[in-house]
């Protein structure tokens, strides 16, 4: 049982050699043994570890989604163009992670190319949910969220570009941080949306994600939009009262919300038991968001995905799957001159008035609060026939991904019937992670909602 | 904004993106197309006159490095072609291009 660890538990009884790393690896192989063909959480699975004392992660077994480069070790971003593909360098995020002491136990499933949010678009199967196996883990980084709740690993890393890490981290009951555009690097991560893709932690706690993202941030001299802002230590955050912050809670008034409203709702009353201040505010309509964000992603995947075929990786065009084609296809249409107003132009100039938007709301507030998602994990087979499945579920996370704003995503409300979660959306200004995770924190430790919080091994 | 997509719109998109697709999809992508574009079709709504473009959001200007060779960051000939379907005597081997067709 020692997989249900979470990271920090693990790192504390390592350091005071109540349990060996040996045992968690064993405990973490027996999980995967015993679920993966099930779940289908895990494209390729590592074995070899070694033990690091000294270094802080020391030799834990970490998930890492298919779209990080890994030198020597196959890379397919769950599409069958990169079937073949074996990364002859590193991303920096996961040089940093083994730097730490962390150890890939695997490369998870997700969406094919991250184009999607459910994991159905995968090339090699769908991943399903483990707090429901009838239900949809999520995605793009489905695989990684579920690895986390299926406890098949300590910690782990996705990607977000809007709503990657967040989305699937709220359908399956766990944390994921998508940290500011440029707070860590792209280099070596297979790219869907330049200007918005944003590596980051799904974790069990709101403080594995902390201690994660001390070990992936900083600087990337690879990476040219990586930014040179300082990195705090994002543990410091930590157990920090919450008291005479101001909270604002958006999005609480859109149609066909109601719902799942209802439930959400209660739960923001904690924060003012804790002494913040909670107000509803009003931010510009995310249908808004939607129509950038296909605009932007869609054309920037045209010209991302311009580079694969079958010259460099094995396998030609004609193995895109059918998202892949739509994506690439509809962005080489918006980006061609047939339009009298150019959609790109007119998308980017809309992301500045929604950006303007969420900095007005901030000169207010200190965090801003949402639903993460429209409602819990959609079945098995949800996407089929839906052109904008991902766009619909990821829209009220979809400015702060278009903006660079950092933001996390914290279960909130579990169904009894169901076992499905809720996931609330906790954003802050750019480069303001640390308010993010001061607030997600104090919400976990005082409501009852995060699984592992109340687990024996404490 | 507003254009019609019809079936021989995408396949000239998917000439220009080179994708090969099937008549069956060139239909199922039209009507994708569509209905993507619709919901495209609100910006044009936005009141967004004089308004600056984003194409950049941490404010980050003209990085540059020393016009130096990075040797750590280097690969090998073997490596830069271990990936390749083709190659003949160190090189890629790609398809005809010029006088294709």
């Amino acid at each position: 049982m020692l997989n249900k660890l979470t990271l920090k538990q693990a790192i504390d009884k390592l350091d005071n050699k109540k349990i060996t790393l040996e045992d968690i690896w064993a405990d973490v192989l027996s999980a995967i043994k015993n679920q993966n063909d099930k779940l289908n959480v895990y494209l390729a699975i590592n074995k070899n570890f070694k033990s690091q004392p000294n270094k802080p992660l020391k030799g834990l077994p970490i998930a890492v989604k298919d779209n990080f480069c890994t030198k020597g070790t196959i890379t397919t971003a769950s599409s069958l163009l990169l079937k073949d593909f074996v990364p002859q360098f590193e991303s920096t995020v996961t040089q940093k992670l083994k730097d730490a002491g962390g150890e890939i136990v695997g490369k998870t499933n997700m969406d094919a190319w991250a184009h999607g949010s459910s994991t159905e678009t995968s090339q090699y199967g769908k991943t399903l949910n483990p707090r429901n196996t009838q239900h949809l883990p999520g995605g793009s980084s489905g695989g990684s969220a579920a690895a986390v709740a299926a406890d098949m690993c300590i910690a782990s890393l996705g990607s977000e570009t809007a709503g990657s890490i967040r989305q699937p981290a709220a359908w399956c009951g766990v944390v994921g941080l998508k940290p500011t555009y440029g707070r860590t690097s792209r280099y070596g991560i297979v790219a869907m949306a330049s200007s918005t893709d944003s590596p980051g932690p799904i974790t069990k706690t709101v403080e594995d994600a902390a201690i994660l993202l001390n070990h992936i941030a900083g600087h990337d001299p690879l990476n040219a939009t990586s930014s040179s802002e300082k990195t705090p230590n994002f543990t410091e955050s930590l157990d920090k009262p919450i008291e005479n912050l101001k909270i604002g809670i958006i999005y609480h008034n859109l149609e066909g919300l109601e719902n799942v409203w209802k439930l959400f709702a209660p739960q923001l009353k904690i924060f003012t038991k804790l002494g913040a201040s909670v107000k509803y505010a009003q931010a510009m309509d995310p249908k808004h968001a939607i129509s950038v964000y296909t605009v932007v992603q869609r054309s920037e995947v045209s010209s991302n995905l311009a580079r694969f075929d079958d010259v460099r990786y094995q396998h030609g065009r004609d193995t895109f799957g059918n998202e892949a084609k739509k994506r690439i296809m509809l962005g080489t249409h918006t980006l061609s001159k047939v339009f009298n107003t150019h959609p790109y132009s007119l998308a980017q100039k809309v992301r500045t008035l929604l950006i303007k938007d969420y900095e007005k709301l901030f000169k207010k507030y200190d965090v801003l609060i949402s639903l993460t998602s429209p409602g819990f994990a959609k079945k098995v087979g949800a996407t089929e026939g839906s052109a904008m499945f991902g766009e619909l579920e990821d829209m009220l996370m979809e400015v702060s991904s278009l903006s660079g704003m950092p933001g996390i995503s914290i279960p909130c409300y579990r169904d009894e019937k169901t076992n499905l979660y809720l996931g609330m959306n906790i954003m802050a200004p750019m480069w303001r992670e640390d308010l993010v995770i001061q607030v997600a924190d104090a919400f976990e430790k005082n409501t009852s909602w995060n699984s592992w919080r109340n687990n024996n091994y404490q | 904004m507003k254009q019609k997509i019809d079936k021989q719109l995408v396949r000239h998109i998917a000439e220009l993106a080179q994708i090969p697709i099937t008549a069956k999809e060139e239909e199922s992508l039209a009507n994708d197309f569509a209905a993507t574009l619709k919901v495209v079709d609100q910006l044009q709504k936005v009141d967004a006159k004089g308004v600056k473009l984003t194409y950049q959001v941490t404010g980050l200007k003209n990085i540059t490095r020393e016009d130096e060779v990075n040797k750590k960051n280097m690969f090998t000939q073997k490596q830069a072609l271990i990936n390749a379907s083709h190659t003949y005597d160190g090189f890629f081997v790609v398809k005809r291009v010029i006088d294709a067709k």
